[in-house]
């Protein structure tokens, strides 16, 4: 019970800073826009000759993930504004608690980022989102698990590095390309009317073990990332 | 039991030795001044001792159990160089972060009562990054003690201190040391610090050069600590 009130205490932290300052979700909303922008640019989305569901996926993803890398490049360091991250590493939350309560806040900040960015992506593609909508909110929910415990864990590593900005992205992108191309694989097919089973199932079961993988080494390894 | 026990402890910085087998002891109750010049080792000595840092070699032992302990950093308060206070919430909305992450049974309560104790319950839902640079230190002070820890560790504690501040923090801490808490704050206002200092501790070029109860000569001059221990460094 308290690990959870700490978790949630830190979650809401985190929560309350950026909706203050919507430093991370404006840069990153914004971008995501731009980028589905210049692509309708490249790929002309009027074209008749061209079906725009066979790239969707990867379009989209790409979008998500370069909006993540902005957003969760904040989450550390958030706190090093007045060295805020002695106090919390001398609290009496563990650093997997500090952990935990950082990726909620991330995983929570993205996911509204990729919900208004979707509907962007739907109306400005023309893509029917609504008749797999359930089955793509769970690739959503799986695969942005995936990149904010990813992120998350490679911001703590990241914080105190000049070019930190630069790091979180290289770091990052390497780890992401197992969910990312299960994400990809499976939002074309979910756009383009394919239900979830059979041939692409395996990329469910890849995101699921992901997660719980990563997420479990990412809580076990954050004492040494944050304590040395 | 001793309140802090610091075993042959050794940090390096690449293969440089900033601490360099460091023993102490600090009895329950001691106030410490941690006195050094800038670069001795004090900080990084402080930082492991608040579970911050991991030694190289050595232990450290809070209460007789391990600095990293959730129990033990329970019973620990730190102030560092940073005010650790996140600018962007307002003076309440801070303590009661740190009520809950230290498992107070009434955080809004405490965080109150630490408002009014250092002058700030009149701007409790003000923003921090509203806020005069004394009255930040203030809130910092309110921070540290919210959870009234047995251990206090203080990094420098008066240094850009307001009048104001220095009063507040200087009364807490005789509150603090009524109480039979103990503390251990590194500093150069020696002449504060010697005022409350029950115990002194030398630190020179990551050594304990000396450490020892304060004694009337030190008081009387504080200069008398460097001149006979303090060596050229």
């Amino acid at each position: 019970m308290t690990l959870l009130r700490q978790t949630l205490t830190i979650a809401g932290k985190d929560l309350r800073s950026e909706l203050r300052t919507k430093e991370a979700l404006n840069a990153s909303l914004a971008f995501s826009v731009v980028i589905f922008l210049l692509f309708s640019f490249a790929f002309d989305p009027g074209n008749l000759n061209l079906d725009i569901n066979e790239f969707s996926g990867g379009l989209l993803w790409l979008a998500f993930a370069f909006a993540a890398a902005l957003s969760l490049n904040r989450s550390f360091a958030r706190e090093l504004q007045n060295d805020c991250l002695d106090a919390l590493v001398a609290s009496p939350a563990t650093p997997g608690v500090l952990f935990l309560g950082k990726a909620l806040a991330n995983f929570t900040l993205l996911l509204a980022v990729e919900m208004i960015s979707l509907a962007v992506f739907s109306v400005m593609y023309d893509v029917r989102i609504r008749p797999q909508f359930g089955s793509l909110l769970l690739v959503i929910l799986m695969t942005t698990w995936a990149m904010t415990v990813i992120g998350t864990a490679f911001s703590a590593l990241t914080v105190n590095l000049r070019m930190r900005e630069l790091m979180l992205p290289i770091l990052t992108y390497p780890f992401l390309i197992p969910p990312l191309m299960a994400a990809i694989l499976l939002t074309t097919d979910l756009l383009a009317g394919m239900p979830i089973g059979g041939d692409n199932a395996i990329w469910v079961r890849v995101l699921v073990a992901f997660d719980v993988i990563f997420s479990l080494l990412a809580v076990v390894f954050i004492d040494i990332v944050l304590v040395g | 039991m001793t309140a802090l026990e610091v075993d042959a402890v050794w940090k390096y910085y690449g293969d440089y030795p900033a601490l360099r087998d460091v023993r102490l002891t600090v009895a329950p109750g001691s106030t410490v001044a941690l006195l050094g010049r800038n670069g001795a080792g004090k900080t990084t000595l402080l930082r492991i001792l608040a579970g911050l840092s991991k030694p190289s070699q050595g232990k450290v032992k809070v209460y007789g159990a391990d600095t990293r302990d959730e129990a033990t950093r329970r019973r620990i308060g730190v102030l560092g160089h940073g005010i650790s206070l996140y600018d962007e919430l307002s003076a309440i909305e801070n303590l009661m972060i740190f009520g809950r992450l230290y498992g107070l049974p009434d955080p809004a309560r405490r965080a109150e009562e630490m408002l009014e104790r250092t002058g700030l319950d009149r701007v409790r839902d003000g923003l921090v990054r509203e806020f005069s640079r004394g009255m930040r230190q203030r809130l910092a002070v309110a921070r540290v003690f919210l959870h009234d820890p047995e251990l206090l560790l203080l990094d420098e504690p008066f240094t850009a201190l307001d009048d104001r501040a220095i009063t507040v923090l200087q009364s807490l801490l005789a509150g603090m040391h009524q109480r039979g808490r103990t503390i251990v704050m590194s500093t150069h206002q020696l002449r504060e610090a010697l005022e409350l200092a029950t115990h002194v501790a030398l630190i020179q070029r990551g050594q304990i050069a000396y450490a020892g109860e304060r004694t009337a000569e030190m008081a009387a001059d504080t200069g008398w600590l460097y001149r006979t221990y303090g060596g050229n460094g």
